[in-house]
């Protein structure tokens, strides 16, 4: 166990030098999942299995040397890690929409909860020790606390504010977690190990790693739960009702603040299992926040803003679009994909796919 | 102009003429003057920001992509193609205004939240380019080689000639704002920032003026841009990425949006609460900066300038109800 994890220390750190003269990004990036050919690099088997890369090339002989690592060659593999980054869009595509349709505040801290989700998993199960399954529940409380907290000390002060304050406000409160973890966890990338450990799946000469199937699941586990909670439960309706009218729910008698309190703590929960599950597979650090958001919101207008079973499509499609384009076209512009797509849809069809117009003009944009 | 801009304006003229002489009596201000050439850039950008933000009630969250424009058009011609500054920085200007032209009628027909996404995903885009466009902006390791500027021969070398340059352009862009505001145009962002529905039955053609506007910030933000290059001779992205945009909202908000004056008094003020007062703090800076942001959004929607005077409008409209902007 001690040997693996300093195998992977060493991995990483080799991949973040290579990985920054592909990416451009600036240092100390991430390995991410996806299409990059990373050429350089002298690993034996043992280590690219040891840090969740799928696959290595060997350079002649049993010399233990690659020379190149790939992720993913062909379109099944592309196809399974777009699906496993469009589950983490989707994820947080719905953590906007929970929040939007309680308040229609966008809240542009979003993209902070998947980022804090991660780090506070790498506490409890580095720091303090915790089994995974344990470490995964408390990071999701942990990060439940933080959107408790920006509800009740921020949001709630900021009730009469205009759409440009609350705006402000929400962008301050990501900066504001943004510089408390990079105080708490400094600039560098962590990384979890697997929830399960074992080798990947190969399946029609692609090779899917576990991971990818636990991020799945966690997405499965999340939108059947919402699902339930919001057509079984009393909660649940209540806050749907919220979203449809708050005057007329506030006279029958629900609470609505309360309702906007659990739509942050449930948008900032679902966040946080996002990012707990995909830490293992693209590590975590402190600036990853803004762009997931970005594109969560992308994923969240491209499904129909406030539509949930669109948002995980569009998610999907989003992470499939990235995944292609990375793998087919350029990997420096994979993450703009997202974003252009944001803009033909904001510009062309602003009611996003599966929402109509009709509701959009009811909203506030 | 108004009698009270009008000496306003009479009195920043001086302080902005006496400053760099105080500042290099004074030992421990004495840098301050080469971080007033920073804030004098950075207002321009602001000033446009701030009549779209201000006073035709738009955001922007993309003027650090603007100001990147500008800065690496000017990058490019007077680098690679041996072009005279000069005749470079209108050029980076024209680009900015196509640009700006191509997004702003698509995307200035969005309103609030929209809006502000779409800027921002325009802006991160533009950053994109800049990072992966190796063999024209250098890539992320940044772009040299860059001249610096003369005047006929003379060449701008010392700090003082470069705080009198920019503040000079500053004080250009601050009157042609002002007369903007008092014309016709003025008039109708006015209208379009109150109530745009009614602005427009009143035959406003308030699209076309927000459209305007959003390109004159672009234009004064590519200026701003063309400038910073060849002042610090060299570029990288990081200079013009989300946070920058950022950054600009924040210094108009800070100051005060209904107000040109909130927009140069947070320009200057957040300028060296982020690059000197707040580097005692080291790691925390950032943690204190979006602190501020917070308790200024918070409690003082109006930003700083409120507490000099009322901005026009304010009282008739002491709290606008979201509604109102979207």
């Amino acid at each position: 166990m001690e040997k693996r994890s300093e195998d992977n220390r060493e991995v990483i750190s080799l991949l973040n030098g290579v990985q920054e003269l592909f990416s451009g990004r600036k240092q100390l990036s991430v390995a991410s999942y996806d299409g990059y050919w990373v050429s350089y690099g002298a690993l034996t088997k043992e280590q690219t299995k040891s840090c969740g890369l799928v696959g290595s090339r060997r350079k002649g002989g049993d010399d233990g040397v690659v020379d190149g690592i790939w992720l993913g060659t062909d379109l099944l593999q592309y196809t399974a890690s777009g699906l496993t980054v469009g589950a983490i869009y989707a994820l947080v595509a719905i953590g906007y929409n929970i929040i939007y349709n309680v308040t229609e505040i966008i809240n542009f801290a979003q993209g902070e909860f998947v980022m804090l989700g991660g780090l506070f998993a790498v506490f409890f199960l580095e720091t303090l020790r915790f089994p995974i399954v344990a470490a995964f529940f408390a990071a999701v409380a942990a990060v439940g606390v933080v959107g408790f907290a920006m509800e009740r000390l921020v949001i709630q002060r900021a009730r009469n504010a205009s759409v440009l304050s609350l705006i402000i406000i929400t962008i301050a409160v990501s900066i504001l977690l943004k510089g408390g973890a990079m105080l708490c966890w400094g600039k560098d990338p962590y990384s979890l190990p697997p929830f399960t450990s074992g080798g990947p799946i190969l399946f029609g000469g692609a090779a899917i790693q576990l991971q990818a199937l636990w991020v799945l699941a966690v997405g499965a586990v999340v939108v059947i739960s919402l699902s339930f909670f919001f057509h079984r439960s009393l909660y649940g309706k209540a806050m749907l009702a919220c979203a449809d009218n708050p005057s007329a729910a506030r006279m029958v008698g629900i609470r609505v603040r309360q309702m906007v309190l659990l739509s942050f703590v449930l948008s900032a929960a679902i966040g946080a299992a996002a990012g707990v599950a995909v830490t293992p597979i693209s590590l975590m650090e402190y600036d990853r926040g803004a762009l997931l958001g970005l594109k969560g919101f992308g994923a969240a207008v491209l499904g129909g803003l406030g539509n949930f079973y669109g948002a995980l499509v569009a998610g999907l499609l989003l992470g499939l679009a990235e995944s292609f384009c990375a793998g087919y076209l350029s990997s420096g512009y994979k993450d703009a994909v997202a974003l252009i797509l944001l803009l033909l849809v904001l510009f062309f069809k602003p009611e996003g796919l599966f929402g109509s117009a009709e509701a959009a003009k009811l909203k506030r944009f | 102009m108004k009698k009270t801009d009008r000496w306003i304006f009479l009195v920043l003229i001086c302080l902005i003429a006496v400053f760099p002489w105080l500042a290099q009596n004074i030992g421990a201000i004495s840098h301050y003057v080469e971080l007033m050439i920073f804030a004098g850039m950075f207002s321009l950008v602001c000033l446009g920001l701030s009549l779209l933000m201000g006073y035709a009630g738009q955001i922007s969250m993309a003027q650090a992509a603007f100001f990147g424009i500008g800065a690496y058009s000017s990058g490019i011609l007077t680098a690679h193609f041996g072009w005279n500054p000069w005749l470079a920085m209108p050029v980076g200007a024209s680009t900015a205004a196509a640009v700006a032209w191509l997004v702003g009628i698509p995307a200035l027909r969005l309103k609030g939240h929209y809006l502000a996404m779409a800027t921002l995903g325009f802006g991160v885009i533009v950053h994109i380019i800049f990072n992966e466009e190796v063999d024209w902006t250098g890539g992320p390791s940044g772009m040299v080689d860059i001249p610096g500027l003369s005047i006929a021969g003379w060449k701008i070398t010392s700090e003082m000639q470069w705080y009198y340059l920019v503040w000079g352009v500053v004080l250009v862009v601050l009157l042609f704002s002002f007369h903007l505001l008092h014309s016709r145009v003025g008039r109708a962002l006015r209208a379009i920032h109150e109530e745009e529905v009614a602005a427009e039955a009143m035959g406003v053609p308030t699209f076309r003026y927000k459209v305007q506007i959003f390109i004159f910030g672009a234009v004064t933000a590519a200026i701003a841009g063309s400038l910073y290059t060849h002042y610090v001779t060299f570029l990288s992205p990081s200079s013009f990425n989300l946070m920058w945009s950022i950054r600009f909202v924040l210094m108009v908000m800070a100051g005060g949006m209904q107000s040109l004056w909130g927009a140069l008094l947070g320009t200057v003020l957040l300028t060296f609460v982020g690059n000197e007062w707040l580097q005692v703090f080291a790691d925390f800076e950032v943690v204190v900066y979006g602190a501020i942001l917070l308790v200024v959004a918070l409690f003082l929607p109006q930003g700083l300038i409120s507490l000099f005077h009322r901005a026009p409008g304010a009282r008739h409209n002491p709290v606008s109800p979201a509604s109102d902007e979207g």
